[in-house]
């Protein structure tokens, strides 16, 4: 089967920044792709020449076997697109908002409504409401509702959960998962760790390189090192503290907890717990955890 | 923002076209008369006798009088001095002295331009009443008569010139400010990537405009003839014809504009520099024929010239179209070259 999306060494810099450097990635026809990276990363820069918004630099990109350069006109028809700002026309209705995107694609909601039922019948009970007072999650329902419209074979979101409450998140991601059933290929970009085990397979990327691509799960097990979760009284000092330690490897914050990884193996947290209590740290808590995906990139960005 | 539209350019209509007036109605005279007799007392009274002079005042020195015209009491200062009528009586000639503060050049000429006139009316009276009799009037009368605004009305004038400005307003501003609008707010990416083309965006972002000002347009025309009595001698579809492919060329600028930049602030820069200039060299409030030839020049690539021109020459002359097909095709190809250009300029990739 051919790829539905096909990048090889894209490279895309605006003046003396380089936005992406050296790219190349298959994606295959009905896979939930995700883009994971910091702000600034290349995200952005790399849906937008996806979806024939930007000329890239040099390299090539496919969407179903058309470059983006030479065929964008007949990827623009079976593409849907959602860009990480809200951009939807804010004085129009909901409902008005979806027959205008239905029509500038020539279909009508009802022709698709199948599609969008689901997410549409959220907010149809707002359709008379002004797009602009909407609230953050509804919007984004709204949003893919008007981007899946015209039954778009590829659909990009670009950061289509952030700013929107955990519970709306849920639910887009569930939405997602139900569109990939139908078979439509989609690529995602989002800067939350957390949501990445949700995809099928996700690319790490930093500075406008890819650092890996694969499946989740497969991520974290390419993650060979103990890591221990170590807490004590005095956050602050911990950290300078552990990393003043010749024999740690990589300290960083998660929430209340160090994640560590050490030089050689160990067996226990004694010798960590030994430095600490040296320190005069009190309340000490040090036992091993698993890897997740933000343990990962950590590594990675080394 | 939809009554602001419509409100707008009723309140300018009712505003400009009464208060946009080269005439002069009130200017105030400070009298210096050093002579007083019968006929420096016959003067003063012929400049009381027009409704546009106010006496404010009588002082006994050209200084006192200077004062009051520094501290701007005053528009002109009358001065007759010492000796006027036994000058007149003895030499047949004698002096007056008229000052008139020019601070505001047109205004100063015209105050000047009446100064004179009531001068020279007195002249005559005294030439006739002192060498006696008619004979010694002069030889012929001039006597003037203004085609096709007889009374020299003003409003008759102004309000075509105001309507284009309206219409101009609206082409030119509405639509430059709105495809940059959508890249402010990001509705743009979304209508980039759709298979829309170019010139349906364009179209789509024109016609609303097209409309809402030719509506203006008759809206005004109506105001017009009700209050004003505008004229409307020539043919009211021939006005609209020429409107509506002026439309073209102003909103194809504004377009233009809009698509050149990544703000609306610079697009509202952009715009007002145009329409200011456009505005100022049109002939709406100073004459064409007043610039230097270089300046007349340039009012070959200034559209709203053409369409005040036309706009009087249709409503005030009559004029048929076979009168104003030159600046009727200037436009049309003007229309042809803005649109092409914002067509060409939008960009769905960047």
């Amino acid at each position: 089967m051919s790829p539905s999306v096909k990048v090889e060494h894209l490279f895309k810099s605006f003046g003396n920044t380089v936005a992406l450097d050296d790219i190349t990635f298959e994606v295959q026809p009905g896979e939930l792709f995700g883009f994971i990276g910091p702000d600034g990363s290349g995200k952005t820069t790399l849906f937008r020449i996806l979806t024939t918004l930007l000329i890239p630099g040099s390299g090539s990109a496919e969407i179903e076997g058309l470059d983006v350069v030479k065929d964008f006109r007949k990827i623009r028809d079976f593409l849907g697109y959602m860009p990480g700002r809200f951009s939807l026309y804010q004085d129009l209705t909901v409902e008005e908002n979806l027959k205008f995107f239905a029509g500038i694609f020539k279909t009508t909601p009802e022709a698709n409504y199948e599609l969008v039922k689901e997410i549409y019948s959220q907010i149809e009970p707002f359709k008379n409401r002004r797009a602009g007072k909407l609230s953050g999650g509804m919007k984004q329902k709204l949003a893919l509702s008007c981007a899946l419209i015209h039954k778009p074979k590829v659909l990009i979101l670009d950061e289509p959960t952030t700013g929107v409450d955990a519970v709306s998140r849920r639910e887009f991601w569930e939405m997602l998962a139900r569109l990939k059933k139908i078979g439509i290929t989609i690529l995602v970009s989002t800067p939350y760790m957390d949501e990445a085990s949700r995809c099928d397979r996700v690319a790490l990327i930093q500075g406008g390189k890819l650092l890996s691509i694969d499946a989740p799960g497969k991520v974290i097990l390419g993650f060979d090192q103990p890591l221990w979760a170590v807490k004590t009284d005095n956050i602050y000092n911990l950290l300078t503290d552990l990393r003043r330690f010749e024999a740690t490897r990589t300290v960083f914050l998660f929430g209340q907890y160090a994640h560590v990884t050490m030089k050689g193996k160990l067996v226990s947290g004694d010798p960590i717990t030994q430095y600490l209590e040296s320190k005069g740290h009190k309340q000490i808590e040090v036992h091993k955890t698993e890897p997740t995906i933000e343990d990962c990139f950590m590594e990675l960005m080394k | 923002m939809l009554p602001v539209i419509f409100v707008m350019p009723v309140l300018q209509l009712l505003v400009l076209a009464f208060a946009v007036t080269f005439e002069i109605r009130n200017i105030n005279l400070v009298v210096v008369d050093q002579d007083h007799t019968m006929m420096s007392r016959a003067l003063i009274s012929k400049f009381k006798a027009p409704t546009f002079y106010t006496i404010k005042g009588y002082s006994q020195t050209y200084d006192l009088a200077a004062e009051q015209l520094k501290v701007g009491k005053a528009h002109q200062v009358l001065v007759i001095p010492e000796g006027f009528e036994k000058d007149l009586v003895k030499d047949t000639k004698s002096k007056v002295q008229l000052v008139t503060n020019a601070i505001d050049g047109s205004a100063a000429a015209i105050m000047n331009a009446y100064g004179m006139n009531i001068i020279m009316d007195y002249n005559q009276d005294l030439v006739v009443e002192t060498m006696g009799g008619e004979e010694f009037s002069q030889p012929f009368k001039i006597s003037y008569s203004y085609w096709f605004n007889p009374q020299l009305n003003y409003t008759t004038y102004m309000v075509p010139g105001i309507l284009a400005l309206l219409v101009t307003i609206i082409g030119l501003f509405l639509s430059s400010m709105n495809v940059v609008r959508e890249k402010e707010i990001g509705t743009i990416e979304q209508i980039n990537v759709s298979p829309i083309k170019k010139y349906q965006f364009v179209a789509g972002k024109l016609l609303p405009f097209w409309f809402i000002a030719l509506f203006e347009l008759a809206f005004g025309l109506t105001l017009a003839h009700i209050i004003f009595d505008i004229p409307m001698i020539g043919s009211l579809w021939l006005v609209f014809g020429v409107a509506s492919v002026y439309l073209f060329a102003t909103l194809g600028i504004g377009l233009f504009i809009s698509t050149l930049v990544n703000t609306q602030q610079q697009a509202m820069f952009l715009a007002w520099f145009f329409a200011v200039v456009f505005i100022m060299m049109s002939g709406l409030f100073t004459p064409v024929e007043s610039m230097p030839g270089w300046a007349q020049q340039l009012n070959l690539i200034n559209p709203i010239a053409y369409f005040i021109r036309m706009l009087r020459m249709i409503l005030l002359k009559g004029s048929q179209f076979s009168d104003i097909s030159r600046p009727f095709f200037s436009v049309v190809i003007y229309a042809v070259i803005a649109l092409t250009l914002a067509v060409w300029r939008y960009r769905k990739v960047s």
